[in-house]
């Protein structure tokens, strides 16, 4: 059986106010992979993602993005998140006075509005949310908070697994989650991403460390420097990479 | 963030914001005015028209001596053209041509503007739980279910009424919370004011009905002097709702408003404002200048009065309502929500003044400015010497759409016994490209983000706003900013 592309990449290159953040950048993800980048601070890692999310910031000079076989770069971010693209923050945003519920179920329905399916009533989200807070382990109080606000680290990045996990995006992008947590946190979360993982999904993991690769093992991994791929490889490149440094790769 | 970006994200913002005033269309009626300017033979043709007894006529002249002593006050963060008061009209009426029996009388024009505003005064369309008084200029145009409430000994009327009627009421307590002299706009009302609610609850009488004046300013040239005094005696309770809209028009108008609460022992006022003058258009020219002293004394031991606010329209709001806590342990609540756009300017907060022992406030004050508005919060907590075990709690956040307009914040605090405490906590925040990215990857388009973090960000003060006003604020933020919402 063919494997099926869900993410292309070809040939992108990406600025800022003038400053050329990636470059000449090719990826191409299938159906069922996850895939990792590692790389330094500041060698486009976390560019990589909003650019693909849609951040208004970023200009496009060259190259496309294709998700499901469609170029997406004349889509709105919320159109690319109804088709489901979904990006867990390595910052995730407080909102003051809105609680997580209300909040996730503006999220939820905008993406079954989008879809022309039918939109949940208080109650039945009600229902339906339940479910997924054991993805996470979160208990029912967690809806009653306001978004992030007040959160710890662990909790602030559970609650995006909760939103990737209410959302079923085909395509997860996750900029550091395991930054900021403890290991009980980060075996937690590892599982919950695991459980959401299926043969028409993909997953892909920006991460610093080897650590969380212990846990949800990458088909492939890549190491970014200054804007490119300079390196492709398997699950054992990380280790390599946490021995050498990536001072091995110049 | 890139310039470009800023500048994508500012157009966004700008056409969600600049939503057009619904309310802004003129009725064309005859009117029964009076000559413009000010001075003694106005105010004596005022009052005779009026027909009020000799003490108001005093009292009305004794404003104006005041009034010609004092200057317009500077201190507020307002800038604005001097006010020419020879040049407006002082006195605007729709002409009736009989007397009124009932409000089925009333000029179907006049029925037909209020309509438009959702506004119904006939009675099959009547909401249900609100008794309204409605103020077309300068006259009350009619006040619904005063006879349901006259079976409790509630007297609700306009205040012109009430001087026919109750002078005995209007004599003790018009100007005693207020004085004729405060300042410089509460002269000028006190010698001018035409029109405006009377309540009086009587001891030991829960309010069945919130009552409510609705104020519309139609005349060009005529300013707008309301005044309104609410009683509770012993053991009373009342809910007050006041609503305002105005026609949009390219010079400014005036509004200078009084309003007095007076609670007895254990009594509770709680009096809420939705209000939504004209506020120029988008360079700043015309919309309102609003220009309001609001006042209640808590005169007796374990009473409450709490003002809450929804501050969106007027080219210029000065309004700080203020609780005097004169018997033990009352208590004074201030929540406020006063939204700037435009070229709008709003300088507005609370005074809590503590006399009696263990008197409590709380002060919760939301400002949001877009545009190229100025949104200053003014506080004063004055705790007195003898207020002992005292205590104060106050909270002014700010909000910012966009990168040109303004947050001020200034308390002052005076506490003058050791037993007390005062707590005042400020936050300024920012609706950002990274908020409102975050919504978005979520799929959540940016007129609901931004009509859900502006709802977050209220609803502290939305949640001490009576039912049918806080459905009715949500919606009026929503056409402020959020566009078709709601």
């Amino acid at each position: 059986m063919n494997k099926e592309i869900i993410l292309e990449i070809d040939n992108l290159d990406v600025s800022i106010e003038e400053t050329t953040i990636l470059k000449n950048l090719n990826l191409k993800i299938n159906k069922g992979e996850i895939h990792a980048i590692m790389g330094r601070n500041g060698s486009g890692k976390s560019t990589f993602s909003k650019v693909i999310a849609g951040h208004p910031s970023y200009q496009i000079n060259q190259g496309d993005i294709l998700f499901k076989g469609e170029s997406i770069l004349e889509l709105e971010t919320e159109e690319r998140s109804h088709l489901g693209i979904f990006l867990a923050f390595q910052y995730p945003i407080e909102i003051p006075g809105v609680s997580n519920e209300d909040f996730l179920r503006l999220a939820y329905n905008s993406k079954m509005k989008s879809q022309g399916k039918k939109e949940l009533d208080p109650i039945e989200f009600f229902g339906h949310i339940n479910d997924k807070l054991k993805i996470v382990d979160m208990d029912i109080s967690f809806l009653s908070r306001n978004v992030n606000e007040g959160f710890s680290g662990g909790e602030k990045k559970r609650n995006e697994i909760l939103q990737l996990a209410l959302l079923d995006s085909d395509l997860a992008i996750l900029d550091e989650t395991d930054s900021g947590l403890d290991i009980d946190a980060l075996r937690l979360i590892s599982k919950g991403i695991k459980n959401l993982m299926t043969k028409d999904k993909a997953i892909i993991l920006i991460t610093h460390y080897q650590r969380l690769l212990d846990y949800i093992k990458p088909d492939f991994i890549h190491v970014m420097q200054k804007g490119k791929i300079v390196k492709t490889g398997d699950a054992e490149l990380a280790k390599e990479l946490e021995i050498k440094g990536y001072e091995w790769l110049n | 963030m890139s310039e470009e970006s800023r500048k994508k994200l500012d157009t966004k913002l700008t056409t969600i914001v600049n939503q057009p005033y619904k309310y802004g269309f003129s009725t064309n009626i005859e009117k029964e005015t009076i000559p413009k300017g000010l001075n003694e033979n106005i105010i004596y043709l005022l009052s005779k028209k009026k027909n009020e007894p000799q003490f108001l006529l005093d009292f009305r002249l004794k404003a104006f001596k005041k009034w010609k002593t004092l200057k317009s006050p500077t201190w507020a963060e307002l800038k604005f053209s001097e006010i020419d008061y020879q040049d407006l009209t002082y006195y605007s009426a729709p002409k009736v041509k009989k007397k009124l029996n009932s409000l089925d009388e009333v000029d179907p024009e006049l029925l037909e503007t209020f309509n438009k505003l959702g506004i119904s005064l006939t009675e099959q369309k009547r909401l249900t739980n609100v008794a309204m008084d409605v103020v077309f200029d300068s006259v009350s145009i009619g006040t619904t279910f005063q006879e349901e409430l006259s079976e409790y000994g509630i007297i609700f009327c306009s205040i012109s009424e009430a001087v026919q009627k109750y002078p005995n009421l209007l004599e003790k307590y018009l100007g005693t919370v207020v004085p004729i002299g405060d300042n410089y706009f509460t002269a000028l009302n006190s010698a001018v004011f035409t029109d405006g609610s009377f309540c009086y609850i009587p001891h030991g009488v829960k309010c069945p009905l919130d009552l409510s004046t609705y104020f519309r300013i139609n005349d060009k040239e005529a300013g707008q002097f309301e005044r309104t005094l609410i009683i509770a005696e012993k053991d009373s309770y009342v809910s007050y709702l006041e609503g305002c809209t105005a026609p949009q028009y390219d010079d400014n108008q005036l509004h200078a408003a009084v309003v007095e609460l007076i609670a007895l022992e254990n009594a509770e006022i709680k009096y809420s404002t939705v209000q939504n003058w004209y506020s120029g258009n988008e360079e700043g020219n015309g919309g309102i200048y609003n220009f309001v002293t609001k006042r209640g004394l808590c005169s007796g031991k374990n009473s409450k009065i709490s003002w809450t606010q929804v501050e969106t329209g007027s080219a210029i709001t000065w309004k700080y309502p203020s609780c005097i806590l004169i018997g033990d342990d009352a208590q004074g609540e201030f929540n406020s929500v006063a939204l700037t756009n435009h070229y709008q300017q709003a300088d507005t907060g609370s005074k809590m003044i503590h006399i009696g022992k263990n008197t409590k406030s709380r002060i919760i004050s939301k400002g949001i400015s877009a545009g190229f508005s100025k949104n200053s919060y003014r506080g004063l907590v004055n705790i007195n010497k003898k207020a002992f075990a005292s205590r104060n709690y106050s909270q002014c956040d700010s909000l910012l759409i966009g990168n040109q307009s303004n947050a001020n914040t200034f308390p002052f605090i005076s506490a003058q016994n050791s037993t007390t405490k005062v707590e005042h906590e400020a936050s300024v925040s920012k609706i950002g490209e990274e908020q409102i990215f975050y919504f978005l990857q979520r799929g959540i388009d940016i007129e609901d983000a931004i009509e859900l973090i502006i709802s977050g960000f209220c609803k502290e003060v939305f949640t001490e706003l009576p039912l049918e006003f806080a459905a009715e604020a949500d919606r009026l933020l929503g056409l402020k900013l959020e566009g078709s919402v709601g």
